[in-house]
């Protein structure tokens, strides 16, 4: 099933996945100035470890946004990464991590999180992640996701996977839940690759 | 020459430190033409808390202030990921604001992260959409004028005068809550703008609609007839965080008490 669960502006981002990575290779000082890892953002996962985002420099990353009490759609993101995850090979599995972030930071407490990362059988390479409420619409709006917490305590979000390369840029993008989407898995692999 | 510099710096930051001047808002019932209940047809009001918003849009001898005390936001040094290209683009150079403006008009061509750093740097936030909402509703008399058409009209008049070379400064009429230029010469920022996504068309239904975002699906609008502020909330909705545009200010707001 491919689902468009895709904003405007991520349509016309992703028509397929977005995949634009020159394969530039950046001193170990320098921070590309387009990398995520620019946001200084404090973040706690399911282990109730905090960490800096910028620490997750140096390996690939799927990235996506989710909260816990969602039944429609986030589960399908957690489904969609871990098959997008299963069609690489072991090596290559073993070079990627998986970072989501809750919109609800509220509610999905570290024991919250660690019970989901269960639920959805999250492996070491998954890192479920809360943080302050301004965190995380930084985080968002760094990344181009849009939500908003609703009344009933639900929220509206575009749903998302992005692909960071080791220093933290974007290199594709895709809004397409169910399978593996194709583009995505040939873009992470792309990533994974050690620089000619 | 350089001391002459020095102490304009000097001069300006105090204006930063000591010009930014605030009106306290009461807050209270509100209800947005953005449907925050759980139906999404209909029209909820919500409680406004008491709040604190800049009376006038930060200006350009302001921000002027703010880049010079905080040279990570200057446009050559700034990230790519917090402000594109067109950041200060008009400006003569990284701390000189361009030359035929006015450093009492309004700052434009700042992203989000630079907005909302700016109000970090004195203490402050950016409004939430609510907040700004509910603030633009006021005229000079009442807090709620968005009924009047006569008040709509006024308002909508401003966007069908061209734009003019040069913003004037800040600081127009002011509403009840003592709040200038809330319509006229700037769009604004707002801390949630990446909230503010409206579903297309309520004739999509099924299966495709509900995916495309997650949680109870699309939100209308409630009040067709409010053009200018839907139009504002078409902007915003259509803009990354490190975008400007030429016609884009903030202003910054602050709460009253620490949210627990």
């Amino acid at each position: 099933m491919t689902a468009t669960c895709l904003g405007r502006r991520e349509f016309l981002l992703s028509m397929g996945a977005l995949a634009c990575a020159p394969l530039t290779t950046f001193a170990n000082g320098a921070l590309p100035p387009d990398s995520l890892y620019q946001l200084q953002a404090s973040l706690t996962d399911q282990d109730g470890r905090t960490f800096d985002l910028a620490s997750r420099r140096g390996t690939p990353q799927l990235v996506s946004m989710f909260y816990t009490s969602c039944e429609m759609v986030c589960p399908m993101i957690f489904e969609t990464i871990r098959y997008t995850v299963q069609a690489l090979s072991p090596a290559e599995q073993r070079a990627l991590q998986v970072l989501m972030v809750s919109f609800d930071p509220a509610r999905d407490t570290v024991q919250v999180l660690k019970r989901t990362a269960q639920v959805h059988g999250c492996d070491e390479r998954w890192t479920l992640a809360r943080a302050d409420d301004t965190t995380v619409r930084k985080f968002a709006a760094a990344l181009g996701f849009q939500y908003r917490r609703l009344a009933s305590g639900e929220f509206n979000h575009s749903t998302l996977i992005e692909l960071l390369d080791a220093n933290g840029r974007v290199v594709a993008k895709s809004g397409k839940l169910g399978n593996a989407d194709p583009a995505l898995v040939r873009a992470t692999r792309q990533a994974l690759a050690p620089p000619a | 020459m350089k001391r002459l510099g020095a102490i304009l710096s000097a001069a300006l930051l105090s204006i930063a430190a000591h010009g930014a001047e605030y009106a306290r808002l009461p807050g209270g019932r509100f209800e947005s033409v953005l449907p925050q209940g759980p139906v999404p047809t209909q029209s909820t009001p919500v409680e406004v808390q008491p709040f604190e918003l800049r009376k006038a849009p930060v200006t350009n001898g302001e921000f002027l202030a703010f880049v010079t005390a905080h040279p990570q936001w200057q446009r050559d040094k700034v990230p790519a990921l917090f402000a594109e290209k067109s950041y200060l683009a008009s400006w003569a150079s990284s701390v000189q604001p361009p030359k035929d403006t006015r450093l009492s008009a309004p700052v434009v061509n700042v992203s989000w992260f630079a907005a909302k750093a700016f109000c970090e740097s004195e203490g402050a936030r950016l409004p939430t959409w609510i907040e700004w909402e509910y603030a633009a509703a006021a005229d000079e008399t009442r807090n709620d004028a968005r009924a009047d058409p006569a008040w709509r009209r006024r308002i909508l008049a401003w966007y069908e005068r061209p734009a003019t070379a040069q913003l004037p400064p800040v600081g127009g009429a002011t509403n009840k809550y003592g709040v200038s230029d809330m319509h006229g010469l700037v769009w604004e920022w707002v801390d949630d703008f990446n909230a503010l996504f409206i579903a297309g068309d309520s004739r999509t239904q099924g299966d495709p609609d509900l995916l495309k975002f997650c949680g109870s699906g699309a939100i209308s609008i409630i009040d067709r007839d409010s053009y200018a502020v839907l139009m504002r909330i078409a902007l915003l909705s259509s803009l990354n965080a490190a975008d400007t545009t030429s016609t884009l200010g903030f202003r910054c707001a602050r709460s009253l008490e620490e949210p627990q």
